[in-house]
């Protein structure tokens, strides 16, 4: 493993999470802000670079700069969806490594169960192409790479609900999860169809939430009042736009940011100990899981198979209950970040891994467009 | 005819692609630097970036690379559901989103499909395929 400190993850908090009406978004990313620095032991006015994602205002980190009353020397905005945070995290170790700032706050706020998004109803630009024929944008595009890969692989349906299933057990054990009720296989075959071969249960949630992450330079963290959680590796990148243009329905690209975090980080795949995996669809986690080399391509179902990545299972993967049980706003990247960080200091109670030294966070965006991973470590 | 699906934002790029649907033909580009086939339509080539592209009708005939069948689905197509949207590749490379026009249990993976010309409104044709053995 590298040995080299760059960076850390120094504080992480959820805001209120599930159905919340009475926060607005911004509301939301100050609650969470607060009791991130909080936990860190650092304030406001430590913070020197802000991080957001979100389409809820046309600049999202001038409103809420004003708005939290923070004066920062960088502002990141990236929004490659769903995976935006991941990318934060690595763009944050770089500006510190680049000695630009040293306390980096990075924030998600959504307000998507109460404020649904509205559809439109013209089309310009590229999506052009693909809004007139009615594929319900993000489940219509994730059931076509799981078609492809049933008809590639002879992926089945149950193998696909294992992913359900194993996520909801876990979901049982944290009291924070919006679904905590058992579930099994049958359960999601029989739940209604949403998009060939998608089930409900194959989706994930529509909640409210919000989150934040703290990251700081190794000389920050070393005097904050929890125990730091390194960044040991980063790699990002994206392959399309939209699910037409996804070079190959069954390959993520996760290979290509997989690889440089764990390339980053210097370690090797069996010596991750707990993996937080972007679950907006059963299909994602099979496809990435693949992606990133734990398994060969194809056999992502005989991976999961056997109830693997639940309590207990030799891969304890989504251990917050993930997107399909626990909370998913819209961009649930944030949420990876902050059970893995958990996980690192101990802290998971009921769901706690074992002795859990490395964890491998996978951030997925868009339409299995866009793909981050981060690789942390404790000391 | 579901008259309230989103029309498309016709452009200077995108026109002649429409155009030619109203008149039943489905164009794509290509380009004469490195002759790739392009869909969707653009002023410059994705592959090697030339701005020398010319417009070229298709085959009009392709396969199912894949496809879905919606059960739920929102805003204008809400009440056509259960209906089929799948990947199609031209015979020249090229891949399109698409309505599948077949029965439910006759549409697979890899079957060959040819386009039929969907007259929307006046002005509005969308490329819709049909499996190509289903007379
Ligand atoms: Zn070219």
């Amino acid at each position: 493993m590298k040995t080299e400190r760059i960076a850390a993850i120094v504080g992480v908090a959820e805001s209120d999470l599930g159905k919340v009406p009475n926060k607005n978004v911004l509301q939301l990313q100050a609650q969470a802000a607060k009791a991130a620095l909080d936990e860190a032991g650092l304030t406001k006015d430590d913070v020197d670079a802000l991080f957001t994602a979100g389409n809820w205002a046309w600049a999202p980190n001038l409103m809420l700069a004003e708005y939290l009353g923070i004066e920062t020397k960088y502002s990141d905005s990236t929004n490659i969806g769903g995976s935006s945070f991941e990318a934060h995290v690595g763009h944050a170790m770089a500006g510190i490594q680049a000695g630009l700032f040293e306390v980096a706050l990075i924030t998600y706020g959504s307000t998507n169960r109460t404020n649904p998004t509205r559809n439109t109803y013209s089309a310009p630009l590229t999506g052009q192409y693909e809004q007139p024929y009615g594929l319900p944008g993000t489940v219509g595009s994730y059931a076509l790479a799981a078609m492809r890969h049933m008809h590639q692989y002879g992926t089945t349906s149950e193998q696909l609900a294992e992913v359900a299933v194993a996520t909801r057990k876990w979901a049982t054990l944290n009291e924070r999860a919006y679904k905590r009720e058992p579930i099994d296989i049958s359960d999601v075959l029989n739940s209604r169809m949403i998009a060939e071969p998608l089930h409900l249960l194959d989706c994930c949630l529509v909640t409210d939430g919000g989150g934040a992450v703290v990251v700081a330079s190794k000389e920050v963290a070393m005097r904050t009042k929890k125990r730091p959680v390194w960044i040991l590796g980063h790699g990002e990148a994206h392959s399309h736009n939209t699910i037409t243009n996804m070079p190959d329905l069954t390959v993520t690209s996760a290979r290509e940011s997989g690889e440089r975090a764990f390339q980053m980080a210097g370690i090797s795949r069996d010596e991750i100990d707990v993996a937080e995996i972007y679950d907006s669809f059963t299909i994602t986690v099979l496809l990435t899981l693949e992606a990133l080399g734990f398994c060969e391509p194809g056999e992502g179902g005989l991976f999961v198979s056997g109830q693997r990545t639940a309590p207990g299972g030799d891969f304890p993967m989504n251990t917050n209950g993930g997107g399909l049980s626990y909370c998913h706003p819209g961009m649930y990247g944030i949420f990876l970040l902050i059970e893995a960080v958990r996980q690192l200091r101990q802290e998971s109670e009921a769901r706690q891994v074992n002795d859990a030294k490395i964890a491998l966070v996978h951030g997925t965006g868009g339409v299995l467009s866009s793909s981050s991973t981060v690789i942390l470590g404790r000391d | 005819m579901n008259l309230h699906i989103p029309k498309p934002v016709y452009d200077e790029e995108s026109k002649p692609f429409w155009e030619g649907l109203n008149n039943d033909e489905l164009l794509i580009q290509q380009c004469r630097s490195c002759h790739k086939n392009i869909f969707y339509p653009r002023s410059f080539c994705p592959n090697c970036f030339s701005e020398e592209i010319q417009w070229k009708k298709a085959s009009g005939k392709g396969k199912i690379y894949s496809y879905t069948v919606v059960h739920h689905a929102f805003g204008p197509f809400k009440e056509e559901t259960p209906f089929i949207v799948g990947i199609v590749e031209l015979d020249e490379g090229v891949r399109m989103l698409t309505r599948i026009i077949g029965e439910r249990n006759q549409v697979q993976i890899d079957k060959e499909v040819t386009v039929v010309f969907q007259r929307i409104s006046e002005d509005f044709t969308l490329p819709y395929f049909m499996l190509s053995n289903a007379n």
